[in-house]
């Protein structure tokens, strides 16, 4: 029998396949989450993110693949793969007439903590998640939305798992409570290795140290934000607004980056934008700025915009959905 | 078995806080002490052939149809509507010790109002006097009766887990039990009647199966092991079904 490798990475997914009938949800996934990392698990609606996350936790049978928690076969050896990993799953189900306390303490004995530890532990997590002020007597059917992911995921870390994976735990929420979850999660960093499934992905940029992008069950890219932003989407974008007559600033746009597509569209009287792409690195807006100096053209402002995790998201996705499928 | 003591209290305090528990048993005890009423009835106006509770054990069936079905419907189908199954499955407790957690827990709040019945027979025997009341508190009707009941409870609540298990409805998952419970019940006794001498020849095939003749036996004293080993076989049968429809969820 298999024993927790402590160096170990806290999850390996290696050619996970699970198919529901015809359909295939998930399609030969694989990646590695380091001990420590806060990774994020994008993918739009039916991309295979709740299967996949479903199959690590032990909920799901794989078709095809090998899945471990902390080195832990989570298909031969679930109940000790369990001991590892802390899971809120999709839409966070709880009992609605257990008051918080009972459902936690609960929760504790039924993950095997008992005496003093059971009782630190439910305490602990009920600071952390902010519940041991006015909600831990509530019934739970009576808390607001926010309050009843925060008593999921004290459920994940009750039993300090190595791995907490929670599945769209903003989803739902309000602005106030998305970002009180993100302080939150930010608490976990250096505590636990997190795996987050969400559809924000504001949320997923600020909170992750990598992002995994899967869409119709492949794996479409793996990696930190700024190595899938020069994947998908390398160089720079910048905006230039103009006052005046913007054809001055076209023709040094045009002797500096001869390969820029350049658009402009007017914001204000007198006011003109342009927008265009470069590949020749940050550097570029410095040269821009003092050429256009030379040349006397007024510029209200310049601006290199950094593509977002949305951008990415939707890069990578559509390179999903073309066919491209590049390795992990 | 982990987690089975926890889980076990757990389905005792959610039977104690759910209304259709009451509504169950209140039922159930409303209609158990009407037919005490007419039993003790028909033996005040002539005198009767069998002894009182032997009669009341004749009509176990007519509350047991409707009251398994209101206690068991819930326990998986509810848990496997909201997801809280899946929550559940997360921890370290086994499909075995979920199943017989919510079996335990629903077989002890059965037997819970099987015993408030024997208030019926004490009362009337308290009220009658020793003269007219013995005839209630014989004891091999009584031990008999409700050893049957404890039984047979077995096998019905069994059957009520294994068709809560598999169904996410929890009114299918009643309508289901209803079923079940009344093809065992009335089953064997209907066949046999149908099939008239047809079937003469495995009368002792049906026979084993006919709960009212194990009742009749248990309630005139005679304790066979047949009918124990068929309740108790069939519901490690129903649980064991429902141990793998509980697992299979997870593949």
């Amino acid at each position: 029998m298999e024993t927790t490798q402590p160096t170990a990475p806290a999850l390996e997914v290696s050619g996970l396949i699970k198919r529901y009938g015809a359909l295939t949800a998930v399609n030969n996934v694989s990646f590695t989450v380091q001990r420590g990392e806060v990774v994020g698990f994008l993918g739009p609606n039916g991309a295979g993110k709740s299967t996949t996350l479903r199959v690590l936790a032990g909920l799901l049978a794989a078709d095809a693949g090998l899945v471990k928690v902390c080195g832990v076969p989570v298909a031969s050896q679930a109940a000790q793969a369990r001991l590892h990993l802390g899971f809120m799953p999709e839409n966070n189900p709880l009992p609605e007439d257990l008051r918080v306390i009972e459902y936690l303490r609960l929760r504790a004995d039924l993950k095997g903590l008992r005496g003093a530890r059971r009782r630190e532990r439910v305490q602990k997590v009920m600071e952390l998640c902010d519940l041991h002020r006015t909600a831990s007597r509530k019934i739970i059917g009576s808390l607001s939305k926010g309050f009843r992911q925060r008593v999921g995921i004290a459920d994940a870390l009750l039993a300090e798992p190595d791995v907490v994976v929670l599945d769209e735990p903003t989803i739902g929420l309000d602005p106030h409570q998305i970002l009180q979850i993100r302080e939150l999660l930010a608490g976990l960093r250096g505590k636990h290795t997190v795996l987050l499934s969400s559809h924000i992905l504001a949320e997923v940029e600020q909170s992750c140290d990598r992002v995994i992008i899967i869409n119709q069950g492949n794996l479409v890219a793996a990696g930190r934000p700024a190595d899938l932003r020069q994947e998908f989407l390398p160089g720079e974008r910048w905006e230039l607004e103009i006052v005046g007559d913007p054809e001055p600033a076209q023709a040094v746009l045009k002797t500096l980056e001869p390969a820029a597509t350049v658009t402009s569209a007017p914001v204000a009287e007198g006011v003109t934008v342009l927008r265009f792409h470069t590949s020749t690195g940050p550097q570029f807006g410095e040269k821009l700025l003092a050429e256009l100096s030379r040349r006397q053209v007024s510029v209200r402002s310049l601006r290199r915009h950094e593509a977002s995790l949305e951008d990415i998201f939707l890069a990578a996705t559509k390179r999903g959905w073309d066919g491209l499928t590049p390795k992990a | 078995m982990k987690g089975f003591r926890h889980l076990f209290f757990h389905e005792l305090r959610s039977l104690a806080i759910s209304p259709s528990t009451y509504i169950a048993g209140t039922l159930f005890l409303l209609l158990v002490g009407v037919f005490f009423y007419q039993i003790l009835a028909q033996f005040a106006q002539e005198a009767q052939d069998r002894l009182p509770m032997e009669m009341f054990f004749t009509y176990f069936w007519i509350p047991v149809w409707f009251m398994i079905p209101l206690l068991t419907m819930r326990s998986f189908a509810e848990e496997r509507r909201l997801g809280t199954l899946d929550a559940l499955m997360t921890t370290r407790v086994t499909p075995g010790a979920v199943v017989m957690a919510k079996f335990s827990a629903a077989y002890v709040y059965y037997c819970l109002l099987w015993a408030l019945t024997l208030l019926f027979p004490i009362l009337a025997a308290w009220k009658l006097g020793p003269a007219s009341g013995g005839a209630l508190l014989k004891t091999i009707p009584l031990y008999g009766g409700y050893t049957f009941v404890a039984l047979s409870g077995l096998l019905f609540i069994s059957v009520g887990i294994l068709c809560s298990a598999i169904t996410r409805s929890v009114l299918v998952a009643g309508m289901l039990s209803f079923s079940l419970i009344f093809v065992i019940t009335v089953g064997a006794t209907m066949l046999q009647n149908a099939t008239g001498s047809w079937l003469s020849d495995y009368d002792g095939v049906v026979d084993y199966f006919r709960l009212f003749r194990h009742l009749d036996d248990f309630t005139r004293g005679i304790v066979d092991t047949r009918p124990v080993l068929f309740h108790l076989s069939a519901a490690l049968l129903f649980l064991g079904l429902s141990t793998l429809v509980v697992e299979g969820q997870t593949s």
